[in-house]
Formats: structure tokens, C-alpha cells, sequence
């Protein structure tokens, strides 16, 4: 299992699980980043943090301490 | 519900104007307002989805903005009309899903099954955006388990159009039994079609209610839930009536109330039931929010399929390509610097000329006062307490206005997601929230519209964290201070090198005030106000073009609660100043100057000097100058007397106001005030022959004016934001501490080191 963190950008993965707090965790699957779902990188912010992914259809910003408690499966 | 009374039941309803309104009455013929309406209907959604331009559409300009109880978010109610029958529309935040850690969130729950201020509603109307319809169904879901009559609306069909998704809204309709309408609310399309769904709706003998559950727990989590039922019925809880909305509230209180949540109105007896059994199924190794999240989605993914075609190719969209410029390196950040400055110019240059244009009507209001009415007491009054007040409160429109005509634009057409994505690695690094760094430049032109800014945060830590320390962003207010100080005291000649010393002090104010702030952010996380940060979740939304009736009515709703909670504490400390330097009126003059007036012989020069003189010492003998001098013995240590005390006493009204009043004190006439303050400042002796004011008192001055809350205006406006005396009396006494401990430090230590 790899942190989402680690993803390259314009790379695809499958949401395995969300690790973390209570809250943190239930905010982020109730936007969509629940186990199965697909996840692509698009961006870095220029300082390095936070990351833009898409998912569902939509674009989030996290930053990439949460980022790394999102746990995937790489895609090829 | 007894209701008996229905919408006016003429079919088709008729759009066209003019007519009677025929308002819904309860038994009994009283006039209407707007409480009595009959039905209520909530509009409800995600951010993002263009729901605010519905909620205008519908309701026009006759919406009514006030408070939920104890909670700063605001509550926006107004009046639908449907052909010849009117509704009561409530437009609740926009939010992700009904979970809630605190009273803000909790808004969207009560309001749907009407708790904590909110009538129940007869009608929800969901907004949904067409370009995501999977997350957005999620609330959607969730509110149907409430089994409340519901019309799920999707907009922006006209961007899904653009992207070649297809949306099949039958089908959508079909899966969750309910009326879907489609929309482009920004180009006017679909209100007819929404209205219309509306009237159906609300006719319907049974009313078509919203599906209840789609998905099914498992036994387990059903035995959680009735065990939360129980306990929230034990514990006094009002509880809806029926099955499935008991259910649906009680997984609410499961998800939402935890042993750290800031809910209100949860029992503290129900929340320890509630952490019991969520830990005992932690402990049984299961994870009761993922299953019930997990279950939604996986209903909703399945209906997806057959409602929502993307097409094959991904295509580059347009955000997608204009991203790839505005979120990129270089180019994005210049562009994100010009997106700044211009909001910088905006609030120092732009905003002068209506700011001197109210000046001045305020200026002409108070001769034509002085005019029409006798002089005296109650002229003063009015001239120099109600009608200076009033203008102490409407100077600051011009830069609130522009300040969110600004901010709305930016967040409507979607750039300020970015703008916060572009700096917050930066903000993070010193403790910050990206989002904070548009209300903390603005405190460099005015603390004032800045902290109203603030609320673009959603997380309240980070918002009271931003809230305390914009005041020490130099604000231009304290320019006048800062130039005449240093005219004074450090004139242009003396040099430091290359260097200019009252330049480098102005600079080194700007650097001070900034640094101390982010100094003061990193120590207030810690100690007053320690806790997580939460998340940075932006959810980054596609382009678009502005909606302009949207944009004025936000910015309309800012600037008139400003007026109505800020406005009326701004006017009311600016009477009890006027009154604190007015009175007592007839004081026991050392000199007498009515017979020096007979000297003078109708000179005029003369005379105008012995008003002076007379007005020095009035001011002196006055309330604020005794409290000048009672407080001397406090202020002396910092090198100020108690002229300097009434100054700043007068300042607490505006920073420029202590120039004024130390011209005032001086025997200069207000409108001599800034030039001759100059040179009497650095003149002035003491009885004993000595200098009363030394380049060392300049400085540390300077430093009291960098850190000091001087302006009640700022006060006024974070008790508004913050919800609280609490976090004003705070902010004020720190940042008072500050100053006068930092002055303390440079003069007594200049003088140990022998400047003067």
C-alpha cells in the first residue's frame, strides 16, 4: 500500500483505505475518497504542497501530510 | 402537520406579474408578515453549485439575513412567490454532508428537521452540480433518509454540456422516486420548470416524500442505532416521528457527536452513550463510518452508471488548460502577485476618493446641523457625537464594499481555490491557513475589512488565530501618527549612512508589526487557542463566468450587517468619546478669558488665539483629560504625559484622531492640527525649562502605535466575527500589553544607554 503522498503527478490509483483522526477520515470519504475509488494526481503547488488530485469528477487540494494517510493501490 | 391551507390551486400557475399575493393565513384573519407565511421550503446543496443564484432567482430582493442562535453563520430566509401564492425560502450553507463537529455545521441538521431556530420544513430542495453528480448525491442521500418531501435540482447543466457529460435525469428520477429538475440557473434556464416542480410538490394531497433509506445496514450497525434512539429518547431529545427519520437522525448523532465535537444541545449524558457504543464497535473491529459512508457511495455508484456518461476520451478541459497557466510556477504566481496588488490598490487608492467624498457629506451635514440649530449643548451633541459617529461607522463602506466585490469575484469565478493552493505551502510553513493570507495583506490598508474577510476560513480556530493578529498589521491609519512623529523628531537630515532615519523607522514599523504577528499566530496556537489543525481540504471548482446578481447580493448582505452589528457599538463609543472630552462643560478656567477677549480689541488673529488657548484648556479640564492625568503615573515609565494619554484616548475613536487632539491640546485649531503639531511637539517645555518630548519619546511612541488595538472600530468588528466580547476584550488587552511593554523597553532602555 502506498501513500497517496508518494504518487507521481498524472498518475492513477485505487483508494485502498484513510487512516487517521475520526474527523479527518470522515470528511474525506464523505467527498468521495472511499475504499475502490480512483484517484489521479494532477499537480504539485510550487512550494511543494499541497497536492491536486481529481476524483470523482471533481478536484480537491490536500496538503501532503493528509495526503500520506490516504492509503492506494498504483495503477499502470 | 395541520395544514390545511394550500397553495393557491389554479393550474397551471401563473408566472405573470402583478396580482394579489395570496398569502397563506392560519385560522384567524390577522395581517401577515413574514412568520406566518405557511409553508417552508429549505434550498440546500454543496458549495459550489450555484445554489445562491437559485436562492436569488427565486426570492428576489426581499431577502431577510439574521442569526441562528449562538452561531456567526448567518441565516438568509426570503420570500418565494409562485404565480399568486408566496413561500418562505431559507437558503442553508452550503455543505458536504449533514455531519457535524460544531454549532456551524450543525446548521444544515437543524434546519432540516427544524430545530435550534428553524421552522420544519415542508419542502427541501437539493441543488446538485451536474459536473460531479456522485459526491454531490451523497447529501442528496442523505436528507432522503429524513423521508421529507424533497425536488432534487441539478444544475449547471450548461458547463456539463460544454464537457460532453450526459446526464440521463430520468433515470436519476426513476432510482430515487423523486422530481428532478434540470438547470442552468446562471443563464436563467430551468426556474420555471423549478418553480413549477414547487407548486406540484406543495399541492400534492400526500405529499411524495423523499425515498428513506437505500441502502441497507447491518444488523450490528441497526443494533447501534436503535441503542442511539433509545439513549437520545432517555435523554430528553426531541426525536422526529417517523421510522426512518428517527433513523437517519440517529446516524447523525452517531457520525457527528464524539467525546471532542463543540455540538450544541447534545445532553452530555447522550454523548457518553453515543462514544461508548462507537468505541465498543471500534474495539468488535469494525468501523462504523466507513460502512455507513462506504454503503451511500456504493448505491451511488451503482446508479451512476446508467445516469452519468463521461465521455471516453478524457478530454483537456478548459480549467484543466487555464490551470495549467494559473497553478503553474512562474506564471502562476505572477499572476497570483498582480491578483494581489490590485486588491491592494483597490483598498488604498481606490477606495480614497469615496472615502474623502463621505468626509466630506458628513463634513456638510454638520454645518447644515450647525446651522439650523442653536448653538450648544444638543448641537454639540449631534455634531460632534451622533453625526461624527455615523460618519466614524460609513467611512469604512468604501473599502468593505470593494474589499468583497473583490473577494466574491475571485471566489465565483473560482480563483481564490487556487489562490489559497498557490500559497498555502508558504502559510503552513509559519503556522497559517492558505486562505488566511488575502485577510492578513488587507490588514495593511484596514484591520476592519480584513477581519470580515476572515470568514472565507471554515475552520474557527484558524479563523479566531487570523482574527487576532491582523490589528498588528500596519494599518494605513497609522501613517498620519507615524509622519508627524517623525517630522517631528527625526527630520529629514539625519542620516544613518545612505540612509534616511525616519524612513528606516517607517520601514522598520511596517517589518515589526508583520513580524510580531506571525510571531503572535505561532504563540496563541500554542497556548490560548491549542488544538488540531484540521485538514486543508479546497475543493477546487471549474471556471466560470461570474454571476453579477449573485456577486452584488453577497457583498450587499457584508457591507449591511457591518452597518447593523459593528455600526451601532462604532456610534455608541463614539458618543461616550465625544462625551468623555466635552464635559464638564463650564470648568474653572485659570485665566479668564472673556475679559481677554475685551483686550483683544476685535483683532481677529488675537481672538482666534485666545479660542484656542480656551479650548486647550477645556480639553484639559475635561473627563479624558483628568483620566490623561490619572493615568500618568502608569504612562510616565513610556516617556508620555498626560497630554499624550488624551490623545490616545481620543484615538480609541480612529488612529488619525490623535493627531487632532494633541493639536487641540496644543492650542492649535483642528485644522492646523498635522503642520503645526510638527513643530510643537518638538518645541514644547515643561514648566522647568526642559524639552517635554525627546526623539526617545518618538520612538517610543511609534512602537506603543505599532502593537496597541487602537480603534474601536477593530474592537467592534471582531466581536462581530468572532461572536464574542470575549475575543475583543482579548485582542485588545494583548496587544495593549504588547505596546506598552515594548515602549516601556525602548525608552527606559534608551535612557539607560544615554539618548534622550
Amino acid at each position: 500500500m502506498t501513500p497517496l503522498s508518494k504518487l507521481k503527478t498524472n498518475k492513477t490509483a485505487v483508494l485502498e483505505k484513510v487512516e487517521g483522526e475520526r474527523r479527518f477520515r470522515r470528511r474525506l470519504m464523505e467527498l468521495g475518497l472511499t475504499p475502490g475509488a480512483e484517484i489521479r494526481v494532477i499537480r504539485t503547488a510550487p512550494f511543494g504542497d499541497p497536492i491536486e488530485i481529481e476524483v470523482r469528477g471533481f478536484h480537491l487540494s490536500l496538503r501532503k501530510a493528509e495526503a500520506a494517510r490516504i492509503k492506494v493501490l498504483p495503477l499502470h | 402537520m395541520a395544514r390545511s391551507d394550500k397553495i393557491n390551486n389554479q393550474t397551471p400557475p401563473q408566472f405573470v406579474g402583478g396580482g394579489k399575493r395570496n398569502r397563506f393565513r392560519r385560522r384567524g384573519n390577522h395581517a401577515p408578515d413574514i412568520s406566518d407565511c405557511g409553508f417552508n421550503a429549505l434550498l440546500v446543496g454543496n458549495p459550489n453549485t450555484g445554489k445562491t443564484t437559485i436562492y436569488n432567482a427565486l426570492t428576489g430582493f426581499n431577502a431577510k439575513v439574521g442569526n441562528y442562535p449562538g452561531v456567526t453563520v448567518e441565516k438568509r430566509i426570503g420570500e418565494c412567490s409562485l404565480g399568486e401564492s408566496v413561500i418562505n425560502l431559507q437558503d442553508v450553507p452550503g455543505s458536504y454532508s449533514l455531519s457535524a463537529r460544531s454549532s456551524e455545521e450543525q446548521v444544515a441538521i437543524n434546519a432540516i428537521i427544524g430545530r435550534e431556530g428553524s421552522e420544519k420544513p415542508d419542502l427541501i430542495i437539493v441543488v446538485l452540480d451536474g459536473l460531479n453528480l456522485e459526491r454531490n448525491l451523497y447529501l442528496a442521500l442523505q436528507i432522503a433518509e429524513f423521508e421529507l418531501p424533497m425536488i432534487i435540482a441539478v444544475n449547471m447543466l450548461d458547463a456539463a454540456e460544454k464537457e460532453k457529460i450526459h446526464l440521463h435525469l430520468d433515470a436519476l428520477s426513476e432510482a430515487l422516486g423523486l422530481p428532478v429538475v434540470g438547470m442552468a440557473a446562471s443563464k436563467r434556464r430551468g426556474l420555471d420548470v423549478l418553480k413549477n416542480a414547487i407548486v406540484k410538490v406543495l399541492n400534492e394531497p400526500d405529499i411524495k416524500r423523499g425515498p428513506g433509506f437505500l441502502w441497507k445496514p447491518s444488523d450490528e450497525l441497526d443494533q447501534d442505532l436503535q441503542a442511539v434512539i433509545a439513549a437520545a429518547e432517555k435523554s430528553g431529545l426531541e426525536l422526529p416521528k417517523t421510522e426512518s427519520a428517527r433513523k437517519a437522525f440517529a446516524l447523525w448523532l452517531y457520525t457527528s457527536v464524539g467525546d471532542d465535537d463543540e455540538l450544541v444541545g447534545i445532553p452530555d449524558q447522550l454523548r457518553t452513550d453515543i462514544d461508548n457504543l462507537y468505541h465498543k464497535a471500534l474495539e468488535d473491529g469494525r468501523d462504523p463510518d466507513g460502512e455507513i459512508i462506504t454503503a451511500r457511495y456504493a448505491y451511488i455508484d451503482r446508479i451512476a452508471k446508467s445516469i452519468v456518461h463521461r465521455p471516453a476520451a478524457r478530454a483537456i478541459s478548459r480549467t484543466d488548460r487555464i490551470d495549467g497557466v494559473l497553478t503553474h510556477g512562474l506564471w502562476g504566481f505572477l499572476i497570483f502577485a498582480a491578483t494581489m496588488t490590485i486588491l491592494f490598490q483597490a483598498l488604498f487608492a481606490w477606495a480614497d476618493p469615496f472615502i474623502s467624498a463621505i468626509e466630506s457629506a458628513v463634513g456638510f451635514a454638520e454645518s447644515a446641523i450647525l446651522s439650523l440649530i442653536p448653538a450648544g449643548l444638543f448641537a454639540d451633541f449631534l455634531v460632534d457625537g451622533v453625526i461624527a459617529g455615523v460618519g466614524n461607522v460609513i467611512v469604512f463602506l468604501p473599502q468593505i464594499i470593494l474589499m468583497f466585490l473583490f473577494i466574491t469575484i475571485l471566489e465565483d469565478v473560482g480563483y481564490m481555490a487556487r489562490a489559497a493552493f498557490l500559497i498555502d505551502g508558504l502559510m503552513r510553513r509559519i503556522g497559517l491557513n492558505g486562505k488566511a493570507f488575502v485577510p492578513l495583506l488587507s490588514g495593511f490598508a484596514c484591520a476592519v475589512p480584513a477581519i470580515m474577510a476572515v470568514r472565507t476560513i471554515e475552520d474557527r480556530r484558524s479563523r479566531l488565530i487570523t482574527m487576532m493578529v491582523i490589528p498588528l498589521m500596519t494599518c494605513s491609519a497609522r501613517l498620519p501618527v507615524y509622519s508627524v512623529i517623525i517630522a517631528a523628531f527625526f527630520p529629514a537630515s539625519e542620516k544613518y549612512g545612505p540612509f534616511n532615519i525616519g524612513g528606516l523607522i517607517l520601514l522598520g514599523a511596517y517589518a515589526v508589526g508583520a513580524i510580531t504577528a506571525l510571531l503572535a499566530a505561532a504563540v496563541i496556537r500554542r497556548t490560548i487557542l491549542p488544538g488540531k489543525t484540521p485538514a486543508l481540504l479546497i475543493e477546487l471548482p471549474p471556471y466560470r463566468l461570474p454571476t453579477l446578481q449573485t456577486i452584488g447580493r453577497l457583498t450587499y448582505e457584508r457591507a449591511a450587517a457591518f452597518l447593523r452589528q459593528a455600526g451601532t457599538i462604532i456610534l455608541a463609543c463614539t458618543i461616550v468619546l465625544w462625551a468623555l472630552l466635552y464635559f464638564p462643560r463650564n470648568p474653572e478656567y485659570d485665566h479668564d478669558y472673556d475679559a481677554m477677549r475685551v483686550e483683544a480689541d476685535g483683532i481677529e488673529e488675537e481672538l482666534a488665539v485666545i479660542e484656542n488657548m480656551q479650548v486647550s484648556e477645556k480639553l484639559e479640564k475635561s473627563f479624558a483629560g483628568r483620566i490623561g492625568l490619572a493615568l500618568e503615573p502608569i504612562t510616565r515609565p513610556l516617556g508620555f504625559d498626560w497630554r499624550v494619554n488624551v490623545g490616545l484616548l481620543g484615538s480609541l475613536a480612529a488612529r488619525e484622531v490623535f493627531v487632532s487632539t494633541m493639536g487641540v491640546i496644543f492650542g492649535l485649531s483642528e485644522e492646523d492640527s498635522e503642520a503645526g503639531l510638527r513643530e510643537k511637539l518638538a518645541n514644547a517645555v515643561g514648566p522647568d525649562g526642559k524639552k517635554l518630548y525627546t526623539p526617545l519619546f518618538g520612538l517610543s511612541l511609534i512602537i506603543y502605535f505599532i502593537y496597541a488595538l487602537q480603534c474601536f472600530s477593530t474592537v467592534a468588528i471582531i466581536r462581530r466575527e468572532s461572536g464574542s466580547w470575549k475575543w475583543a476584550a482579548f485582542a485588545l488587552t494583548y496587544t495593549i500589553g504588547l505596546a506598552y511593554f515594548a515602549s516601556l523597553f525602548v525608552y527606559q532602555g534608551g535612557k539607560l544607554l544615554g539618548f534622550s
